[in-house]
């Protein structure tokens, strides 16, 4: 192994090292979800169809994901659109979306789990404050 | 003996890569339909969105992860001295891979999602992924292991490529936990740390074949052993930890993850810029010749990456990062970067394999195609990302009522892109199909030895 400058591998070990420490951090820190409501196999189930008939190739949830679609972080939260205008679309789809064919439950749990992405967090575009030195205060 | 084994080695190098080649010939051409697909969703019937851009994606990945590990393979045996210490394992590498390709191919026509980005596939068919990095993981590192000297930058980078894709693919692969699936926002900010560091070890793999080239063309061995050369390597590392955070700024995670985002800078960016700069203006002239095709390839990296640079430094403040997240900004950035950087890093990788291989005989239409289809893709490549930096733009920065004007409102600038998509398909394949042409199995040769013992 690279013999003549231990520097590097000290260098190389330290970070090495502090990726696990940082990425334990990570996975515990600032995770708390809002509530304490645990999630329901619906939700799960919901999750699972999301995933399987990847709708992440059209939509985004927290602006990530595909963009031929919207956002559907708060499509059930937001009271201006609601669980009944998410279901229509997921039921008949549109030209734009194909219709998957779902039965009643599926479209349940779709629902039930956008539900609870949305009471997670708020995904706000643009509704920030901007700090002066250049970061942005998210309203939770 | 060794001879012979040298010889397997280096095939098996260049079979990577004609695979590679053959992702990047694929992935180009469902880009160009997903693009028309999304413009016109009633043409192209049998073929769906979402089943496009994940055979998209998976291709631009494999064409990547290909390049470098054919290029690791070929060079290491051949211009560093080391014969590879496990060579039976490339073909099984190899095959392997091919056959869960076709597996994760499949899987998408059948409409079987796993559901993520990059990893769009069922998560079964990353078992076989894993076995075989962690054989190709095995066969580098202690090959690389048995160097007597210091090592150059490259091994380094190599070697943290390879340790972290491992890593990173473990954990994109947490989900499947319940510890981790159940909560979204925790589950949400470890998949996109985990893409992070994803791109962050194919950078290493990336760079490290460049600093590769590099050194070859220029026969300066120094430079891979400067201290500028291990400063990139140690902020590429950085990055790969830190570099993901501008994904996530609007997810509710922790504050300090956004504010070490935004502190670590791009300064990766800037000294890869600066020593790919330096390097250009220590060649000789007659150098800048031998390896004509190799160098411009590298070359135009570097004017990506100053041009990506600029970008990733924007979408970095989280400020800026407001209004461009979750708008084509984002598109410009990873395609920008994909093939402005990577796959112009990975032909010159590519070529130079080429012109060492070839020497002269690599000439007439060849020759011509990959030389044109470099300034065609380069070319497209400035007006594809234009059009997604204004349709970007005007996301971002206007007032919209809602997803439906805005999204018609972006519609002339995605036909654009689409349109300079096709161009930028023309001149890829164009220099695919040169590379290809150059690194088939020479039949040729033999004929010529029969016809000449005739
Ligand atoms: C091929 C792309 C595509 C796929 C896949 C897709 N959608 Fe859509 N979806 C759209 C588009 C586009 C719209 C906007 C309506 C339109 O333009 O036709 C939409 C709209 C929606 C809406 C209404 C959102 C709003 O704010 O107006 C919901 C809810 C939705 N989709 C849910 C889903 C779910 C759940 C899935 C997966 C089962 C899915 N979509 C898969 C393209 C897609």
């Amino acid at each position: 192994m690279d013999k003549s400058q231990p520097w590097r591998r000290v260098l190389f070990l330290a970070l090495f090292v502090s990726f696990f420490f940082y990425s334990a951090n990570i996975y515990t820190s600032g995770t708390a979800l809002n509530g304490e409501t645990a999630v329901s196999e619906n939700v799960l189930h919901g999750q699972k169809l999301f995933r399987e008939n990847n709708c992440w190739a059209c939509h985004q949830i927290y602006g990530l994901g595909g963009y031929m679609g919207p956002d559907l972080t708060n499509v059930v939260a937001n009271p201006e659109l609601g669980p009944e205008y998410a279901r229509m679309f997921i039921e008949e789809g549109t030209d734009r979306m194909p219709n998957f064919g779902f039965n009643q439950q599926d479209v349940d749990d779709l629902i039930a789990y956008l539900k609870h992405v949305g009471e997670a967090g708020n995904y706000n575009p643009k509704k920030g404050e901007i700090t002066w030195y250049g970061t942005v205060k998210y309203e939770r | 003996m060794e001879q012979s084994n040298m010889n397997v080695n280096n095939r098996s190098g260049v079979c990577f890569i004609i695979l590679g080649l053959l992702s990047l010939g694929g992935c180009v051409l469902m880009g160009v339909l997903g693009a028309f697909k999304y413009l016109y969703p009633d043409t192209l019937s049998g073929f769906e969105f979402y089943q496009l851009r994940p055979i998209h994606v998976s291709l631009a990945v494999a064409w990547i992860f290909l390049a470098a590990i054919g290029g690791i393979y070929h060079y290491l045996p051949k211009y560093r001295g080391l014969s590879l210490v496990w060579p039976k394992s490339m073909p099984l590498h190899f095959w392997v891979f091919v056959i869960t390709g076709i597996a994760i191919l499949i899987a998408y026509i059948l409409g079987k999602f796993g559901g993520r980005e990059y990893w769009a596939y069922p998560p079964v068919l990353s078992t076989p992924i894993f076995a075989t990095w962690i054989m190709f993981g095995i066969n580098i590192l202690f090959t690389m292991k048995k160097e007597k000297g210091p090592w150059p930058v490259y091994y380094w980078m190599w070697m943290t490529g390879i340790i972290f894709f491992l890593i990173t693919f473990t954990e994109a692969h947490l989900y499947l936990i319940p510890f981790f699936n159940e909560n979204i926002i925790r589950e949400t900010t470890i998949q996109w740390k985990s893409y992070g560091a994803l791109v962050g070890s194919w950078n290493m793999l990336v760079y490290g074949t460049a600093m590769f080239v590099m050194e070859h063309i220029s026969g300066d061995r120094k430079m891979a052993h400067s201290n500028e050369a291990f400063l990139l390597y140690i902020l590429s590392f950085v990055a790969l930890m830190v570099g993901w955070s501008h994904h996530v700024y609007a997810v509710p995670a922790a504050t300090w993850i956004r504010m070490l985002g935004y502190a670590v800078s791009m300064a990766e960016l800037i000294i890869l810029g600066d020593i790919i700069w330096k390097w250009r203006q220590s060649l000789t002239p007659d150098q800048k010749f031998t390896h004509r095709q190799s160098y411009r390839f590298i070359f135009a990296a570097d004017i990506w990456v100053f041009l990506n640079l600029i970008l990733a430094i924007l979408i970095s403040i989280p400020a800026f990062n407001l209004f461009s997240h979750g708008t084509h900004i984002t598109v410009a950035h990873a395609m920008g970067t994909t093939i402005g950087i990577n796959t112009m890093i990975l032909m010159g990788s590519v070529f130079l394999i080429v012109e060492e291989l070839k020497g002269t005989e690599f000439s007439g239409w060849s020759k011509k195609w990959a030389s044109s289809g470099y300034w065609i893709s380069n070319v497209s490549l400035v007006l594809f990302l234009g059009a997604l930096m204004v349709a970007g733009s005007m996301e971002a920065f206007k007032e919209w009522n809602d997803f439906y004007e805005r999204s018609e409102a972006i519609m002339p600038m995605l036909l654009i892109f689409s349109v300079s998509g096709i161009g930028l398909l023309g001149g890829l394949w164009m220099v695919v199909v040169a590379a290809l042409n150059m690194l088939r199995p020479a039949k040729h040769q033999k004929e010529t030895i029969t016809v000449t013992a005739e």
